[in-house]
């Protein structure tokens, strides 16, 4: 019978389990520190800021549990945004047109991505950093880097679902998608499998051309998503807006414990990344921290929570090397 | 199965080839591609033999024994014969005194005298490798002595290791061994580098060179025209003379062989350990770990037997037979 | 010696073949910039063929020069670091910072000299310290170096934003305007200082042990501990050099514009990734040449330049570096197959045939140790 306290400390070793305490103590600093921190209000507002940053990360984690890495979902979303705001302009439509446009055109360009990683046996992120340049200036070149102000009223006018406003309801929905996809449909075994040996997943008999078309067209499908709820929350749409924010993802979706050798990561682990970050930053700015001091905050935590998982699990490796020949 | 026991210990091969016979007996064939003899002739019925891409026809394993199969896929006869009695009475070039690694292996005592072998056996997870990295100064002991030519020595890295004349050859080749993209003359003298510079210290290009020919061409005669070539061209043969030729170019007393020959065709074999004898008697003392009792038993002049982290019997090759070996390691 | 003499091939091939077996990505990179100026010579003969354009050039490829080969030997190692452009800024905001305290109109020339090289010493004083902070947390913490590189990414430009509320900082003495706009010979100072890197870098990398070490390290850091090489400390100075370079970047960078700002030039960045591996420098580590990559960037200025004669935007420009990018790998993976082809017909026979490439039994090995 399992002792109920090495149960405990089994729980504590758990990456996710071990961020969600973290964050409990800063949420209690911080409401100690600032009355507003606990209001609805302020929470509401502080998911809502977040929703964009979350639903990228979904697509960014499934392309980094399967052992690749993508640097143009920004990219891709101010692409698929700038289309479909475009289309929706001259055509009119409603949201279902919207979404589906917007997903279809991530989801194509998500798909160029991976042809050419597994066509070209190229490393994904020089293959993804090609492309988002490629995109990216493509998308200023032609626009001449102007932006979008008149969009349809149904499309700025505010939403919600049951009194939760539209962008955390997409955001919600992505996850929800993310998990699906990842612990409750044999694909995503097979993603994990990718992730973990590329080489023993293809014997069993994985289509790898097939999974890669999945994970990086999924990026592309939920950078859609994100493009949209960016210009629905902004009520317009500027090309450069969502760009610059790849590393920071990136930095979400590591601290939530996702490997970038692949094979490792969860859906709750990149929640509770991004939730750190967010309180981080919030609770700084409740207690009158110059906003300028977030980057060095940011950059600091990044830091500190990788040398800390790193030294840990070199200690367990230690530990276990008693039996290892 | 294209080579299936490349990567696994001796309980999992054994284990895979009772499940082969259980697929058999279900009416499975089975097409078993390999470069150990052992499992060959313990699973295979018939066997086709492949040499440089040539069918040198099909048997029946059990018309042959092993030595007509190694004739077949070389094309040498091999003759095995015992090691003469080491009557060498030199003080030891390695001493190691109650060495212990809790966890690993505990009171060790071995000594190996120049130009002597001392073959070390055990199953895997015995502790052998351990024991090694420790002598090589990878793997720090909990307590216990380690002497070099009679003086007491603490090895906290590789380097001070090498610097007491100390040298490892891995047990595995293909990611500890060799850098296998790179170049055979890089690989040559990664472990004398610094022995290299000349001025402003940048590599002397007449001194790297040299070293390469004399090591690479003249004392290992590695089969290749051109030292720049990336190492994985080579045949695993070659590739572990490259290995010996790196270490040798650190002028070591000690060497310490882990399973030199793993991924080693037979063929290669043979000329690996005139290498070694060669090492011997210009006065290199040799701890050689193997787990194959055949090439102990044939290949140094004192066997230690390893079992869970201790060491558990010293026998004469002279005097003892496989048999009674097999009983020590599997006790 | 064998080494050499062995390697002459019996029947004379042409020259042209030799070279492109021993070194395809430079030939491939020649033959772009060829394609590249006869494309352009074509279009804008007047313009584009002057010297006025050529000194334009080289006025322009300094920066991004110098912090590609601050990518480069990270790259080497089989890592990365994406703090370049981050300490490039925060090494030329300390020593703007100096410069503008201590350097007022009427102070004396000395007092100036003093000043700048106090600057200059800040300013490597800060990256060496970024530099070797990096290096730590990757060698001895075994941490990822793109997560490393992240952190300190963010930290040293949030550290930069902290300092300077987001400003800048400007106006310098003319001994370091010097360095971005003017000429010797002819020949912008900046280009000098890029070409003094380049040989520096190419004889560290090529004739030096750090640079074999290095090399070694990038291919597997494991069998090179293995072989006695201090891997630890090697990779410390591979972020150390590092950040160096990306302290002469800062000085190109703050002549040239005369000022210092948390975040310029940040669009370099993923530029600097793309002009090394573009320059034959293997984004997987252990191979790299500093002359490709000074291809590499030539080619990408002909290509920005050229498109700027014709009236392009900028942004046009971009997005055809990223597509030469991927032709650039695509033409890659084309030669390897023909190559390899070639090779294996050559090879089939010899006893060496086992080892071509792919060895089966290797493939999904257990994890050891």
């Amino acid at each position: 019978m399992p002792n109920s306290g090495s149960v405990i400390k089994a729980a504590f070793r758990r990456h996710d389990v071990q961020l969600a305490g973290i964050i409990c103590v800063m949420a209690l600093v911080f409401s100690t520190l600032s009355r507003t921190f606990l209001s609805a209000g302020n929470l509401v507002a502080l998911l809502e800021n977040y929703s964009v940053m979350a639903i990228m990360a979904c697509g960014l984690l499934v392309v980094l549990i399967s052992g690749g890495i993508d640097i143009s979902f920004a990219a891709v979303a101010a692409v698929s945004q700038y289309l479909t705001a475009i289309i929706i302009i001259q055509l009119g439509g409603n949201w279902v047109l919207a979404f589906v446009l917007s997903a279809g055109f991530g989801f194509l360009l998500g798909i160029v991505n991976a042809l050419l990683i597994y066509f070209l046996k190229a490393l994904s992120v020089i293959v993804t950093i090609s492309t988002m340049t490629f995109y990216f200036s493509m998308l200023l070149f032609v626009t001449d880097g102007k932006s979008l102000y008149d969009l349809p009223d149904w499309f700025t006018a505010d939403l919600s679902l049951f009194g939760i406003p539209f962008p955390i309801v997409v955001a919600t929905t992505a996850l929800l998608l993310t998990v699906l996809l990842l612990s409750r449909l044999a694909l995503g075994l097979q993603i994990y499998a990718l992730g973990g040996n590329p080489e023993a997943a293809k014997r069993v008999g994985c289509n790898l051309l097939g999974l890669h078309c999945l994970v990086y067209g999924y990026s592309g499908l939920v950078a859609g998503f994100a493009g949209l709820v960016e210009a629905h929350r902004v009520e317009e749409v500027v090309p450069g807006a969502l760009i610059g924010r790849e590393l920071d993802v990136l930095a979400a979706v590591v601290l939530g414990g996702a490997s970038l050798l692949g094979g490792t990561g969860t859906v709750s682990g990149t929640i509770f990344g991004i939730v750190l970050l967010a309180i981080l930053q919030n609770g700084l700015t409740l207690l009158g921290v110059s906003s300028y001091s977030f980057g060095l905050v940011t950059g600091l935590v990044i830091l500190i929570s990788v040398s800390v998982t790193a030294y840990a699990a070199m200690r367990q490796r230690k530990r276990s090397a008693v039996n290892a020949d | 199965m294209d080579e299936p026991t490349a990567s696994l210990t001796h309980e999992e091969v054994a284990a895979l080839l009772a499940t082969i016979h259980e697929l058999n007996r279900q009416g499975i064939a089975t097409v078993f591609v390999s470069h150990r003899l052992d499992e060959v002739m313990t699973i295979a019925e018939r066997v086709t033999v492949l040499r440089d891409g040539h069918n040198l026809g099909t048997y029946w394993v059990r018309e042959l024994d092993r030595r007509r199969l190694a004739e077949l896929i070389t094309g040498h006869v091999f003759e095995s014969s015992l090691k003469p009695a080491f009557s060498v009475k030199s003080a030891p070039m390695l001493e190691v005194r109650g060495l212990t690694r809790e966890g690993q292996y505990h009171n060790i005592e071995l000594e190996v005298r120049p130009g002597e072998i001392v073959g070390l056996i055990g199953r895997l997870g015995a502790g052998r490798t351990e024991l090694a990295l420790s002598l090589f100064g990878m793997n720090p002991p909990d307590s216990g002595e380690i002497w070099v030519d009679g003086k007491q020595v603490q090895l906290r890295t590789n380097q001070d290791a090498i610097r007491h004349k100390i040298a490892y050859v891995s047990e595995d080749r293909l990611s500890l061994g060799l850098v296998m993209p790179q170049t055979i003359a890089d690989n040559a003298v990664v472990s004398v580098l610094d022995r290299l510079t000349g001025p402003l210290g940048l590599i002397d290009e007449t001194h790297r060179t040299e070293t390469i020919k004399r090591w690479i061409f003249q004392e290992l005669r590695v089969k290749t025209n051109n030292a720049e070539r990336p190492v994985q061209q080579l045949s695993g043969g070659n590739q572990q003379r490259v290995v010996l030729a790196k270490w040798l170019a650190t002028d070591p007393r000690v060497l310490l062989l882990d399973s030199p020959t793993v991924g080693v065709d037979i063929g290669a074999k043979a000329g690996i350990f005139q290498v070694v004898d060669a090492l011997a008697k210009r006065g290199i003392g040799i701890l050689l770990i193997s787990d194959e009792i055949e090439e102990v038993l044939y290949q140094s002049h004192r066997i230690l037997v390893m079992r869970s982290g201790a060491i558990v019997g010293t026998y004469d090759p002279r005097r003892v037979s496989e048999q009674e070996l097999r009983e020590a390691i599997y006790a | 010696m064998p080494t050499e003499a062995a390697a002459t091939p019996p029947p004379a091939r042409p020259a042209v073949i030799a070279l492109c077996e021993r070194d395809p990505t430079v030939v491939m990179l020649a033959g772009l910039i060829c394609v590249a100026i006869l494309f352009f010579g074509s279009f804008a003969p007047a313009r584009f063929l002057s010297a006025e354009t050529l000194r334009s050039m080289a006025f322009q490829m300094p920066e991004l020069g110098i912090l590609a080969l601050a990518m480069m030997i990270p790259l080497m190692s089989g890592g990365l670091n994406l703090a370049i452009i981050a300490t490039a800024n925060l090494s030329a905001l300390v020593m703007a910072a100096i410069l503008t305290r201590l350097i007022a109109p009427g102070t004396s020339p000395v007092a100036d000299g003093s000043a700048v090289a106090l600057a200059l010493a800040a300013g490597f004083t800060t990256a060496f310290v970024i530099g070797f902070i990096t290096g730590a947390i990757v060698a001895f913490l075994r941490v990822h170096p793109i997560l490393v590189t992240l952190g300190t990414m963010t930290a040293v430009k949030g550290l930069a934003v902290y300092a300077t509320n987001g400003g800048v900082i400007g106006g310098f003495p003319s001994v370091i305007l010097f360095l971005g706009n003017g000429s010797m010979l002819g020949i912008p100072a900046s280009m000098i200082l890029f070409l003094l890197c380049t040989i520096l870098v190419g004889v560290m990398m090529n004739h030096t042990p750090f640079g074999v070490s290095v090399r070694m390290i990038g291919s597997n850091e494991k069998a090179t501990r293995y072989s006695g090489v201090p891997t630890g400390w090697i990779l410390v100075w591979v972020y150390v050099v590092s950040s160096l370079l990306c302290w002469v970047a800062a000085v190109v960078m703050m002549a040239r514009f005369n000022s210092a700002r948390a975040g310029y030039a940040e669009s370099y960045l993923l530029i600097t990734i793309l002009a090394a591996v573009l320059g034959g420098i293997d984004p997987n580590g252990g191979f790299g040449k500093v002359l490709g990559l000074t291809l590499s960037l030539v080619l990408l200025q002909i290509i920005s330049t050229g498109f700027n004669l014709l009236g392009f935007s900028p942004h046009l420009t971009e997005a055809i570096w990223g597509a030469t990018m991927i032709l650039a790998i695509a033409i890659g993976v084309i030669r390897e197959q023909l190559t390899s082809r070639l090779w294996f017909r050559r090879t089939r026979d010899s006893e060496s045939a086992r080892s071509v490439g792919v060895v089966p039994e290797e493939t999904g090995i257990r994890e050891r140790i």
